[in-house]
């Protein structure tokens, strides 16, 4: 029984169906990535598993219990934390004030919480003061999975979390994503750049207009001649 | 219950049950009062549609109707209101130097804006040019005001019209409007729709307050009263042959014949205009042009992107939806025979009208004439129908009593929660309003 | 010396002091429409006959008190109806989101539409007020008039002009002065304020981050009510109660919110302050101050106003007008237009 399970997936967002029987998997400490070309339906897939949409058919399941019927705020009670690609900080307040308010629901005693994610993003402890409107874009993205971070969660959802970054930027966030992972939570990631992100998968999943074309680890993948070629530019 | 109301209830039933209820009117309590009403709500349609033709067309929220409708009012003032001749003496040439100097310092102003290169430089040049120029226009401007508020000023006090005929007065009415919008529109036009609301409730504001107290163009608060007539005063009837003669016939007193005669005329010089404004409005709809506004409006970002100038329209709306209330403006002085700033309310007039569009069908011509009906006759009516009501709740209550007074008083500020009340119950559960538009997506108020 | 001096004096009680005491009550009225811009994401036209209704049952209790032989001394009775005409306030603006913003709420319904609804329930409003307590001017303020008056300043000082200071100006300021810091020690400290805060940044993330919007919404309503009935009160002891005169700040006070930027708190006082300060120094008559300072010589012909005091509203309207054309997100950067 996976710690993840969200299986048979079919659904959209009201019109026609985006996702075609779909099934994703995590478990805890590892790191699953869903690749595919554009409209491939990969957001969608992370959005019905967080709640955000509904499905028609499938099913899913988050550490034994049946989710289906809870909202995405009560997904996040049960551990779930999303990092939604735009929009994913509170412009106008602080950087610390933006993790404060990632731990909103927790009535419990955040600074060791709060410690936790500036020593691993060093950068947001220098700059805990400053809104987070004026950091950069690797440094917002921190931000926001810091901020998702603080709710303790057990499996963290990443849409597309290197959008926009440097490739530098972009390797540390993933530096940072697998010792996040090494703690023992969950990690499903949306990606568009493939290649990076199976380089640091324990499983991929290759999507392709809403159904699961290729399921392997993230070396076999890469390895593929088949998923080369098509994904990966050879 | 929604679409039952559709199919059953057409817009010929409800116009229908309008003009029943002003018959109701003249037998219940009497004819001129139902005309009176009549005439009223008429007019009140037509600045209901011009408002629909802004909301409608467009989607833009334009509280600044009065503004626009003071502007109609002021045009039948100097339209056909005689010239005061020692006024002109006295100060005219004041005037005319002040608008020459204002017009000066402007072109200065904008020479300098457009010669010198951005920055604070350009902007002190700015500051000093207009404020100078204000200053200067000012030492004209005053002792020649002084000098014409001074000219007899229970009667005139100020430069007067035109002495032109005053039915002119609601296609200069109409214009005045349509220019003072273009000026607003290039300026505020792009805004949010609440901004827009905000800026245009400002707006005439200040158009009310320039009329108010510019007594040397308008009399201010004194009021110009004895407008001259389009129709044959009601007085003069009494006198004639064949009204007499009518009088006996039809069994009623010469005064009142006279009255609704004359009243009859201007009915039916109102649904003249009603008539016309409406056939141009809806052929403007089913025009090339018109599909294309609702092109725009249906679907802004994607008519931008086919290169559609989407301000530019939205100014043309403005500025002939404002030219139509302008022009009833002007018909409202003119049937009133007087010009009075202090009744151009914005609280009452303005959102009254809103309600009239709303309820009667945003977005949908026909609509905002059966609300413009609708909503002036309720408005006229609760105040009576209050008093009555109130009557009757307080004949129990002994006859000084203080609540019973204060009850029979308060009857009239009882319309303003009914017609809250409206809008919102209105907004809420018919959103569309009576008629609703039966082309594509009624605008906005659903999505 | 003297002369400048007196001119400081004529200055200070004709422009100083008055503007800041109306950039008070500006700036308490701007916050409240400013927090339900932020939040509620709306214009809220109904917000003037708010402040009305609040101040018409503060009148009514204080009448009750008085007539109970109540009084607070030198200060005016008024003061203890507050709580009482907030506590009202808020259950009518409570019932008003319940009854008639939800609904739109729920449906997602564009932001023209609530406007719309407020002008419904400024209607609505406007015809309580009205029916209940008349459209005339009514008296409530008792207590000492003045802290010192002109003729005190006059012997105290001994300069030919004098400032007078009243005891309604001196409640304005000092209320302000309070609830302006508490109001940001709320917002900027506590844990409900900041999670307002975020709500008004970025409501998406908010409901992700497990913040209820419905108890958002409710000290927001709780905050706009009580603001909106100590700014009409202040209002009403400063410069009497008429229920028209209350609409008729609804044109300031949306200058004064959209100067600051719309959603700023902050920006909201400043504005209150810019707004005021404009419309007073603008249409104020400068001769007498001018007597004293320019040379002897000079005589200034007529009152030197830069505009007559009829056009007050006009001022706050070109300076809102000023401000969507160069600066539309305001001056401290609230939601863009």
């Amino acid at each position: 029984m996976s710690f993840l399970i969200a299986e048979h997936m079919t659904g959209g967002y009201g019109g026609s169906d985006i996702l075609h029987d779909c099934t994703i998997a995590v478990e805890q400490g590892q790191i699953a990535v869903i690749v595919g070309p554009n409209g491939a339906g990969k957001s969608t897939a992370m959005k019905a598993i967080f709640g955000l949409l509904n499905l028609r058919h499938g099913q899913v399941r988050f550490n034994g219990e049946d989710i289906g019927a809870l909202s995405p705020q009560q997904r996040v009670l049960k551990g779930m934390g999303f990092v939604p690609q735009t929009h994913n900080v509170f412009t106008s307040m602080s950087v610390e004030e933006n993790l404060e308010m990632g731990a909103f629901i927790r009535r419990d005693d955040i600074r060791h919480s709060l410690e936790q994610v500036y020593a691993l993003f060093p950068v947001l402890k220098e700059k805990r003061r400053q809104p987070a409107g004026q950091l950069s874009g690797g440094q917002r993205q921190q931000v926001a999975v810091g901020r998702a971070l603080m709710t303790q969660p057990k499996l963290l959802m990443l849409d597309e979390p290197t959008a926009g970054v440097s490739p530098i930027v972009m390797d540390e966030l993933f530096d940072r994503i697998i010792e996040v992972a090494r703690s023992g939570i969950a990690i499903l990631m949306v990606e568009q750049n493939a290649r990076q992100a199976l380089n640091i998968a324990d499983k991929g999943y290759v999507l392709v207009q809403g159904s699961n074309r290729y399921t392997d680890s993230g070396a076999a993948l890469l390895a593929n001649p088949e998923v080369r070629r098509t994904f990966l530019g050879g | 219950m929604n679409a039952w109301l559709n199919r059953y209830i057409g817009a010929p039933t409800l116009f229908g049950l309008m003009g029943l209820a002003l018959v109701l009117v003249g037998v219940l309590q009497s004819w001129s009062l139902a005309l009176t009403i009549a005439i009223y709500c008429v007019i009140g349609a037509i600045m209901a549609l011009g408002l629909n033709v802004q909301w409608g067309y467009a989607g833009l929220f334009n509280v600044g109707l009065m503004g626009f409708a003071a502007l109609g009012g002021i045009a039948a003032v100097l339209v056909s209101m005689p010239p005061t001749p020692e006024a002109w003496q006295a100060g005219g040439s004041g005037i005319i130097a002040s608008v020459l100097l204002s017009l000066a310092t402007l072109a200065v102003a904008l020479l300098v804006y457009q010669r010198m290169r951005r920055g604070r430089a350009r902007m002190w040049a700015m500051v000093l040019i207009l404020l100078g120029g204000y200053l200067i226009t000012r030492q004209f401007f005053d002792p020649a005001v002084e000098l014409i508020e001074a000219v007899n000023p229970a009667s005139t006090g100020y430069l007067g019209g035109a002495g032109l005929p005053i039915m002119l007065s609601w296609v200069v009415g109409g214009f005045f409007a349509a220019g003072a919008a273009w000026l607003i529109g290039k300026i505020t036009l792009g805004l949010r729709s609440d901004y827009l609301a905000i800026a245009t409730l400002g707006i005439a504001e200040i158009i009310l307050s320039v009329l108010r107290f510019e007594e040397w163009l308008t009399r201010g608060v004194n009021n110009v009263n004895g407008l001259p007539r389009p129709l044959p005063q009601e007085i003069d009837l009494q006198q004639t042959a064949w009204v007499q003669e009518w009088a006996l016939r039809l069994g009623t007193t010469v005064p009142d014949l006279a009255s609704i005669t004359v009243k009859l005329g201007y009915l039916g010089l109102a649904l003249g205009v009603l008539l016309l404004l409406f056939w141009l409005a809806q052929s403007a709809i089913h025009s090339p042009w018109g599909r294309m506004m609702r092109a725009i409006r249906d679907n802004e970002t994607a008519a931008e992107a086919m290169g559609k100038d989407v301000t530019g329209r939205h100014l043309q709306v403005f500025v002939l939806g404002s030219a139509i209330i302008g022009v009833a403006g002007a018909m409202l002085v003119t049937i009133d025979g007087q010009f009075t700033p202090n009744a151009y309310n914005p609280l009452r007039f303005t959102f009254l009208i809103w309600v009239m569009v709303i309820v009667g069908g945003s977005g949908n011509n026909l609509g905002a004439i059966l609300g413009g009906f609708l909503i002036w006759f309720f408005w006229v009516q609760a105040e009576p129908i209050g008093l009555w009501f109130m009557d009757v709740v307080t004949g129990t209550l002994p006859a000084e009593s203080w609540l019973r007074a204060h009850l029979l008083e308060g009857a009239a500020h009882i319309r303003l929660m009914v017609m809250g009340m409206i809008l919102l119950l209105v907004l809420r559960f018919r959103p569309h309003g009576l008629i609703p538009e039966r082309s594509e997506r009624p605008h906005s108020l659903r999505r | 010396m003297d002369d400048i001096l007196n001119a400081l004096a004529l200055f200070t009680n004709f422009v100083l002091l008055p503007a800041a005491v109306y950039g008070s009550q500006l700036a308490l009225g701007a916050l409240g429409v400013t927090l339900v811009y932020g939040i509620l994401r709306f214009s809220n036209f109904a917000h003037g006959d708010t402040m009305a209704f609040g101040t018409m049952i503060a009148i009514l209790f204080t009448w009750w008190l008085q007539a109970q032989g109540v009084s607070l001394g030198f200060l005016p009775t008024a003061l203890l109806a507050i709580p009482v005409a907030v506590l009202v306030t808020v259950g009518f603006a409570l019932l008003s989101d319940r009854w008639v913003y939800r609904y739109h709420r729920v449906k997602k319904a564009p932001a023209v539409v609530f406007l719309i609804c407020s002008v419904g329930v400024m209607f609505l409003l406007n015809g309580i007020v009205r029916f209940v307590i008349g459209p005339g001017e009514q008296h409530f303020v008792d207590g000492e008039r003045f802290i010192f008056t002109v003729a005190q300043f006059r012997e105290f000082t001994g300069l030919e002009r004098g400032i007078a200071f009243r005891t309604s100006q001196a409640l304005t300021l000092v209320s302000a002065l309070v609830i302006v810091v508490a109001l940001f020690w709320f917002l900027e400290r506590s844990r409900t304020g900041k999670s307002m805060r975020a709500y008004s940044d970025n409501e998406n993330l908010a409901l992700l981050s497990g913040i209820n919007p419905e108890r958002v919404v409710l000290i927001t309503w709780v905050l706009a009510a009580a603001l909106a009935t100590v700014a009409g009160v202040l209002y009403g002891l400063d410069k009497g109660f008429r229920p028209f005169t209350y609409f008729q700040l609804l044109l300031p006070i949306f200058a004064a919110a959209i100067v600051g930027g719309l959603g700023s708190p902050l920006g909201a006082i400043a504005g209150g302050f810019i707004v005021a300060f404009s419309e007073v120094l603008v249409t104020y008559a400068y001769r007498q101050v001018l007597d004293y300072l320019g040379p002897e010589a000079w005589e200034p012909v007529g009152l030197m106003q830069l505009l007559s005091t009829d056009y007050k509203f006009a001022v706050s309207f070109v300076i809102l007008v000023l401000v969507l054309l160069i600066r539309p997100t305001g001056l401290f950067g609230g939601k863009s237009v």
